[in-house]
């Protein structure tokens, strides 16, 4: 009998240690709790709309109107080109996709100041969180995709000319790409604002910033012979827009080495992210 | 039996203070002492945990080398004063913090009751809530589902059950979130007593349903409590914890009553002052005074009036408060339970800010002897809380009458009249 309970006791379900291993993702927990993300989603989906008239339609808002500004602003006033793109889809496109990435990113680095009441109580792989923002939010990207696309029929039965072709098969992909930045990039700064805040001010307006060193205004090619056309090249966030831009409307060339640049920006950040994540979800009960 | 949690030198350190430039060099010498494969030098330093003494080091030790096994179907009562380091030890088990040394083995599914209604979101139904809480709680679609109708049955909402729960009143709202995590089911259950501040039927029913858990289906209860009657009815064995140690690891009965002796060796304890928690809700301070409003240096006759300053810090709003007192004999068996509302019928409305009661005891009332006072307020709407165990302690003394020396709770001596017919 004893000797049965040592051997029972050698097979422990958890053992709770000061610090885990370096990169102890634990995906497998992440998978068990899965119920819980799709939940998380649907939460987030459901409450939103609760009590407004107009629900997912609010989405339609922000996009056509950051479009008339750009329109007016980067279009009449700065005559900057469109790539031979109709101004309006060339606008929205850039938004639509852009803001897939900053709402993912704002979402993200949120998770562990916004969720500190459940966390604190309660036990669940912390990873569930931000996975479940930028599914969530995938919803909202659809919702702006669809406007895009009546824009883009509306242009396309205007101009005679549409495009849809094999290039569309890269917009998941791209999207997907998307959804990595924003997953990596907000854990890592969601780590760094648990113990200090200054993160969260910085975040704000380094975003805004972001947008416009990224071609989501204007096209890639009007920064040509530019001097400060690296700085728009070397970021990794310009590839993906440009090829969303490619894959929507067939102009332009698709940039292979650029968007496997990204795709390793990605990757590099996504383990940095799950890094810093894993080593702060931790303790991060005390300084939070 | 086999052994189901096993704690192993487990140390937790806090760093008091604010978080700002200082706690940034810290991390930044701290890393460089890493880098170069050294030890974290603060983790030499730091002071056993005793809030009455003000410390030089900003580093504390809330747990210190806590060793200690659990059988898989025992029932094993934490006991110690008010931070001594059991809701630490707790967040440690329940896996929302880690230790900073040592190690502990869980075989099978924690779960405590101290996650009654985490995650609840008001804009939900109740049915939406049972499944996002359920899955929090770490039980999948499918448990949930064959647990669902139980559970609605438990909490007695069939009615709203798709309405949104911001739309529930607050019992109904509780006994839904209990009836969740009651039907969670897991190997290792945790209960804080906290919970056991509800009301009366919450309360009832936790209890219950922990007695039905370990009796049952032979799983493992860590009980949390300052309730000694209930701590000596439901458990077989326990721990006393003080100042971040374990003192005493035995059978319950000798524990409780290390424990009660413990608390007596301190004299009248007649004020206490708390720093700032960052709580909505707080006892900031509370003060036993005599008639003429000054501090009791030693003790109240029989027929001295026993007046009580408590002050309150609200940081916000709150529309329903609950402010309780409850006075305890040296047993630790309430002797009076002080409730605002008794009094007012309704609940008070406070706004942010400091406020203060003076309340008065009259005596002769209470028999000479030990008592000491635990002093709470809470939240109404949304079970928030603060309350302040065993804070304050005095002695009531007069020893020539004899009525002090009978039996029974109260003093107060009544006229009796009588009457030839």
């Amino acid at each position: 009998m004893q000797e049965q309970d040592n051997r029972m006791e050698e097979n422990w379900d958890q053992v709770i240690v000061p610090k885990g291993k370096l990169l102890d993702l634990n995906l497998k927990e992440v998978w068990r709790y899965r119920d819980l993300l799709w939940l998380f989603v649907k939460r987030d989906f459901v409450a939103q709309y609760k009590q407004t008239i107009l629900g997912p339609v609010w989405h339609f808002i922000q996009p056509i109107f950051t479009t008339l500004m750009f329109l007016f602003i980067f279009g009449k006033i700065a005559n900057i080109p469109t790539d031979g793109i109709a101004a309006i889809p060339f606008y929205m496109s850039g938004i639509t996709i852009w803001n897939y990435f900053s709402a993912c990113l704002t979402a993200t680095s949120a998770t562990f100041v916004a969720n500190a009441g459940i966390f604190g109580k309660v036990y669940f792989p912390r990873l569930v969180l931000p996975l479940s923002t930028v599914m969530s939010n995938i919803i909202k990207f659809g919702i702006q995709f669809l406007l895009l696309l009546s824009v883009m029929i509306y242009y396309g039965f205007k101009t005679g000319h549409f495009h849809f072709g094999i290039s569309w098969l890269l917009i998941p992909l791209l999207v997907l790409m998307m959804a990595g930045m924003g997953l990596g990039l907000g854990i890592i700064i969601s780590s760094l604002t648990t113990k200090y805040r200054d993160f969260t001010v910085l975040l704000g307006f380094a975003v805004q910033l972001l947008m416009y060193a990224t071609p989501v205004a204007y096209p890639l090619s009007f920064l040509k012979d530019k001097s400060y056309a690296a700085w728009v090249a070397w970021n990794p966030l310009s590839p993906i827009v440009e090829s969303f831009r490619y894959a929507l409307f067939g102009t332009g060339t698709l940039d292979v080495a650029g968007l496997l640049y990204s795709g390793g920006f990605i990757l590099v950040a996504l383990f940095f992210g799950a890094l810093l994540f894993n080593k702060v979800e931790r303790t991060f009960m005390d300084t939070v | 039996m086999p052994t189901v949690i096993k704690v192993e030198n487990i140390s937790k350190q806090y760093r008091l203070g604010n978080v700002g430039t200082g706690s940034l060099s810290h991390d930044i010498n701290r890393t460089w002492h890493r880098m170069r494969g050294k030890e974290d030098p603060y983790l030499k330093i730091g002071e056993a945990n005793n809030r009455a003494v003000k410390g030089n080091s900003e580093y504390v030790w809330a747990l210190q080398d806590i060793n200690f096994e659990v059988k898989q179907g025992e029932v094993l009562g934490i006991i110690g004063r008010n931070g001594a380091g059991k809701s630490t030890l707790l967040k440690i088990l329940s896996r929302t913090t880690t230790p900073t040394t040592g190690q502990i083995k869980i075989k099978g599914r924690v779960a405590s009751l101290l996650e009654v209604g985490t995650g609840f979101h008001p804009e939900l139904t109740g049915r939406e809530n049972i499944y996002l809480n359920g899955a929090i709680l770490g039980m999948t679609k499918a448990e949930i589902k064959s647990k669902f109708d139980e559970i609605v049955d438990f909490a007695g909402v069939e009615r709203y059950i798709d309405t949104p729960v911001k739309r529930y009143s607050s019992g109904m709202y509780v006994r839904l979130a209990f009836g969740v995590a009651a039907h969670l089911e897991p190997e290792i259950l945790i209960v804080d007593e906290v919970l056991a501040v509800g009301d009366a039927e919450f309360q009832k029913k936790a209890l219950g349903k922990m007695k039905d858990v370990s009796a049952k289906d032979g799983r493992t209860v860590l009980f949390v409590s300052h309730n000694m009657p209930a701590i000596k009815r439901l458990c077989s064995h326990g721990i006393l914890l003080e100042n971040g140690n374990i003192t005493l690891n035995t059978d319950i009965n000798t524990i409780v009553e290390h424990y009660l002796n413990y608390d007596k060796s301190e004299d009248c304890i007649p004020e206490a002052f708390f720093e700032n928690s960052g709580k909505v809700l707080q006892v900031q301070s509370c003060q036993l005074l005599d008639q003429n409003l000054k501090l009791v240096t030693k003790y109240y006759d029989v027929n001295d009036k026993i007046i009580l300053k408590v002050r309150y810090r609200f940081l916000e709003k709150i529309p329903r408060v609950n402010l309780t007192v409850i006075i305890y004999n040296s047993e630790l068996e309430t002797v009076y339970f002080l409730d605002r509302r008794d009094y007012y019928q309704q609940y008070a409305a406070v706004e942010a800010g400091e406020y203060e009661s003076l309340i008065e005891i009259p005596n002769p009332l209470l028999k000479p002897g030990k008592y000491s006072v635990t002093i709470g307020c809470g939240n109404i709407e949304n079970g928030e809380q603060d309350h302040k165990f065993y804070v304050l302690s005095f002695i009531i003394s007069n020893v020539n009458l004899v009525r002090a020396t009978r039996d029974g709770y109260l003093f107060l001596p009544l006229k009796w009249d009588l009457n030839i017919l």
